[in-house]
Order: C-alpha cells, then structure tokens, then sequence
C-alpha cells in the first residue's frame, strides 16, 4: 500500500496502543437487537491484516447486521468495534465518513450508479475523497485493467453482465487504496460459474495487495474457495470459529454441520432409510479424517489389519487449504460388537473420527 | 382571419411561452430542493427530520388544494409585492410559479424516492456525506423521473395559463375566450386550438427525447 495510507495506519496503530498491530479489525462483545430480536448477542472477532475471514450463516443470522457495523452504516447498541486499533462505534456520522474511505465495499447487487458509465463508477471515491482530476482518470483505468474490464470503461452498467458488473463493484471498492474490503453476500445473485471466476478475483487480490477481506456469506463454498479462517455465526452469536480447513474437517456445532451438509459427502438416502439400530449382516460406518491423518494408506492399513474386509460405499476427499479433509462410509461385514470395537479403536488409533450410524439387513 | 387577429394570435403565442417557460423554471428551481427536502426528511431519509417532512408536506397539500383560479386572485397582494403590478402577464408569473412549484415538488419526489436505496448505503460506505448523496446520487439516478415529471408540469403551465386572463395576463387562453368565444371568431378558436396542441406535443416530444438520451437504466 502506498505510503500515505500506511502513515494513517500507523498513526492508528498508536492510539490503541494497547491493540494487537496486526488487528485490522476487533470486535468486543457486540451487541444489537430490533425490537425483541437480538441481531447481534455478543460478537468477538479479529481479523489479521492480510487474511480473508469468512463470516457464515443463514439468513437472519445475524451477518449483515455485524458487516455494517464494521462501517458505521448500523450502530452496535454495546460492545467495541476497532478498525486499525480506533474505536468506531461511537463515533459521529462526519468522523466517519473519513474512516469509511479505508473500507472498501461490495454488494449482493453490486449497487453501481446507472447514470454513470464503468469508469465514472469506478472514480467515485476518488470524487469523494476530493482526489485531483489526473487521478480520477488514471486508477479506474489501472483497476478495469485489474479487474479484466478495460474494454467496457465507458459503458454503463446496465449493458453489463451480473459477473461484469461485481467486477466493476470491485474496481470500484478498491479506488481508494482501502485497507479492508468488506463483501456483503457479493456471490449471492451469481451463478455458480460467475461465482467461481469473481471468488477468484478476490483471492487473487488478497494475494497481490495483501487486502484484509471480511466476507459474509450463506454458502459454504464460498468460504472453501476464498476464506482463511471461518466464523460461523447463529442467531446473533459466535458459535464456531477456526482455520477453514479443520471447521471442515471437525465441525462441532449443529449448524455448521448443517451448512456443510451441501458440500460434504453424506450417505446416501436410500442407504440411510434402510439403518436399522439392531443387528444386521453389515455395519455402516462414517470415516472422518483430515490432515496428516488423511495422507497415510488408512484404508489399505486397515484392509491389511482386519480379516474380513470391508467396502467403500460412498465418500470423498476434498482438499481445503491444500489440507485433505475426507468423509468416508464403509460397510464393514460380520458386524457383530467386538469386531467393530476393533475397527474402530484401529482408526481411532490414526486420528480418525469413526461413527457407527447403524446396520443393514443385506449388503448395499 | 385578420391581419389584426393575426398578430393578436403572435402576441399570445408570446406570452403563453413566456408565462409557462418563466413559471416552469421558477418551479424547477425551487420545486426540486422541495422535493429533495421532502425525500430527505422523510423516514429513513439521508436527514430524517419528521416534524420538517411534516411542515413542508402539510404547505405543500395547503397551496395544491386551492383551486388555480381562487390562488390566482387570493395572491394578487402578493404578486403586487413582486412585480409591482397585479395585472399582466408577468404578474401572472408569480401564482403560476407559486402554484406549479408544489406540483412539482411532489413530482419530483417521487422519483427520487425510487432511487435504490442501496445506492444511498453504496455512497455512505464509499464515506460520502449528504451532498455528495444527492449530487452524485439521488439527483442523477432519479434525473429520467425528473425531466419526465418536469414536462407535464409544463403541460399543466400552458393549461393553467389560460386562466390567467382572469388577471389581464393575455396569453392564448385569453385569446379564445374574448375572440373565439365572446365575439363569435371561430377561426380564432380553431387557431388556438391547433397552436394549444403543437405546443403541447412539441414540450412532450422534447421531454420524451431527452428523458430516452438520460436513462441509462437499460
């Protein structure tokens, strides 16, 4: 970043002194409710410079709330927010109006101005920030050539596709050289090929410009594609957080299951209706296993220890932040306690998570 | 027709355009920051400020509800403090523009009231303050509704405009009530008939035109 916003951000850093440095963004204990629903019950989060925090939940969860508060545009009813070390929340709709040009934001509708062409877009911080003309011109050029849009500078944005027109909401965050980027659910209206190619973008960002990114999301694979860390938040609070790839590998909450549900391997349904507590000719078995666990023979190690055998009914592995996080199913035949107790005390014995869910009368 | 009749016909014409393009324009001017002062006031509003929403919607429903014709006299101490004179075509000016004004306040504000509000938090968190909302924002994507609104209230002018006889203003109205109606002149009549309908079609087309150049909501 150039040399004025790091002046800016050391001056910060000074302040609170007392902030971890590397703290783009604190958040202690917030607190914001509507009427008798609490949208936020005590939020504690920090995000690093330099990382992608993804903040997931359904909707109603509370995220979008929590994302303006980072900006001023909601104000927490308790709690601390710290951008750059300086407290926010309670500032005045003027000071915050110089803090917000050091947060960049996109939108779910991307939110361009339909009377103003890509470029003119693009400059509108600038405009804002009181920039002089020769800049105005040059960094949306700069930025369209970034975000792959040079070609449609002076087109408006409603001759623009959806994928078209993020690119240009992104540009257009990016103007004043921000020190965060916030992204309210900017995948959402995309579809899933246009998805892939703007998370893309953002990564590759992050990666180039070293941009701190806060994303909030409904979808977990947004969160795979892009995030480093993942917090999932439920009705208001904070109920799971961790590095993307082990909140994958070992999700301990209800919900985080149930988000992950549509992108991890479950048991087929047929399968699943035919699980029966009591004994049958085949136990039905769920792996799970991640990291280095995941990367050693486990299941030829466990065909080579056990007489029997076993099949692979279904399952997969995935890799999230280049760490294998796989789920697995077996049908281990025989099934009587003592044989399974052995089976799983051997992958247990590898890091590996083991559930019975149940028997099957005939093989599947 | 007459040769007299004629320039008769000319001078109308005149003063027609005059009163309409003069009150028009004192509309626009005033008519607009009313409506930005409406918007803005309002509920969730850039400077939400209910009791001013309140007073101003209120003066504004005051002025619209009284019939053109009763504000026309009703204002003539008024016009007399401004011009100087109660009769004539610039005297008429004054109630035109006194009455357009709210109309066309109300016009505008519903326009601007469509802007997304999602554009308005776009410049908020871009850090602007309520100027650069309305400059950069609310007037320029609500601009197609503005110049629309702002042509039928020339339209409504021309009409109201003919009332203004009433006060010695002349203008078309005038013409065809006097020659076309009171001295029988049918001709009279026909002529400002078709005048009254090219004038009209014409401010149409022209707002139409620069309302498709504007709009570039696709």
């Amino acid at each position: 970043m150039n040399q004025h916003l790091s002046a800016t951000a050391d001056a910060a850093v000074s302040i609170g002194a007392l902030e971890v440095p590397d703290d783009v963004v604190r958040l202690v204990e917030l607190k914001r409710r509507f009427g008798q629903t609490a949208a936020l019950d005590g939020v504690s989060l920090a995000v690093q410079k330099g990382e992608v925090l993804g903040i997931i939940g359904r909707s109603g969860a509370g995220k979008s709330t929590l994302i303006r508060c980072l900006n001023g545009l909601e104000r927490p009813d308790s709690g601390q927010v710290f951008i750059e070390g300086r407290e926010i929340s309670r500032l005045g709709e003027r000071e915050l109006q110089p803090l917000r040009r050091r947060i960049g934001m996109i939108f779910q509708h991307f939110n361009l101005l339909s009377a103003k062409t890509v470029e003119d877009n693009v400059a509108l911080p600038l405009k804002i920030e009181g920039r002089p003309r020769a800049e105005r011109l040059a960094r949306p050029a700069e930025l369209l050539e970034l975000v792959g849009l040079s070609e449609k500078a002076k087109a408006y944005p409603a001759s623009l596709s959806g994928g078209q027109k993020q690119r240009v909401g992104i540009a257009r965050a990016l103007a004043a050289r921000p020190a965060l980027l916030l992204s309210d659910e900017a995948t959402s209206a995309l579809d899933p090929e246009t998805t892939r190619s703007i998370l893309a973008l953002l990564k590759d960002i992050n990666r180039q410009l070293g941009l701190t990114i806060l994303l909030i999301t409904h979808e977990m694979e947004v969160i795979r594609s892009i995030a480093d860390r993942v917090a999932v938040i439920d009705a208001g609070r904070i109920v799971e957080e961790g590095p993307v790839w082990s909140v994958f590998a070992n999700p301990k909450s209800a919900i985080t299951q149930s988000l992950l549900s549509g992108i991890r391997p479950q048991l087929t349904a047929e399968i699943a209706s035919r699980l029966t507590r009591g004994a049958g000719t085949e136990a039905i078995l769920k792996i799970e296993v991640a990291g280095e666990a995941a990367r050693g023979p486990l299941l030829s190690d466990l065909a080579a220890a056990l007489p029997g055998g076993f099949r692979l009914v279904h399952g997969g592995i995935d890799h999230v932040q280049r760490q294998p996080v796989g789920t697995l199913f077996l049908a281990v035949p025989g099934a009587d306690a003592d044989h399974l107790e052995q089976v799983t005390a051997f992958l247990r014995a590898r890091e590996a998570r083991v559930e019975v869910l149940g028997h099957v009368a005939n093989s599947v | 027709m007459s040769p007299i009749l004629f320039e008769l016909l000319l001078r109308s014409i005149w003063e027609t355009m005059l009163m309409t393009a003069a009150s028009g324009f004192i509309s626009l001017v005033f008519g607009l920051p009313l409506g930005l002062a409406l918007v803005a006031s309002d509920r969730g509003g850039i400077a939400e400020s209910l009791w001013v929403n309140r007073v101003l919607g209120a003066v504004n429903n005051g002025f619209r509800s009284v019939p053109f014709i009763i504000l026309l006299v009703a204002l003539i101490p008024v016009t007399r403090l401004i011009v100087g004179t109660s009769i004539g075509t610039w005297a008429a000016i004054v109630p035109l523009s006194i009455a357009a004004t709210p109309y066309y306040a109300r016009i505008a504000e519903v326009s601007l009231r469509e802007v997304d509000h999602g554009l308005i938090e776009a410049a908020r968190a871009m850090g602007g303050n309520r100027w650069t909302i309305i400059r950069e924002v609310l007037v320029p994507e609500a601009l197609p509704g503005i110049v629309a609104g702002f042509t039928v209230t020339l339209v409504t002018l021309i009409g109201a405009s003919a009332m203004a006889g009433a006060i010695g203003a002349g203008g078309l109205g005038d013409l065809a009530i006097r020659y076309g109606y009171q001295r029988f002149e049918t001709s009279v009549m026909v002529a400002v008939v078709i005048v009254l309908i090219i004038l009209v079609c014409g401010i149409q087309w022209a707002g139409d035109r620069l309302v498709a150049r504007l709009d570039h909501r696709g």
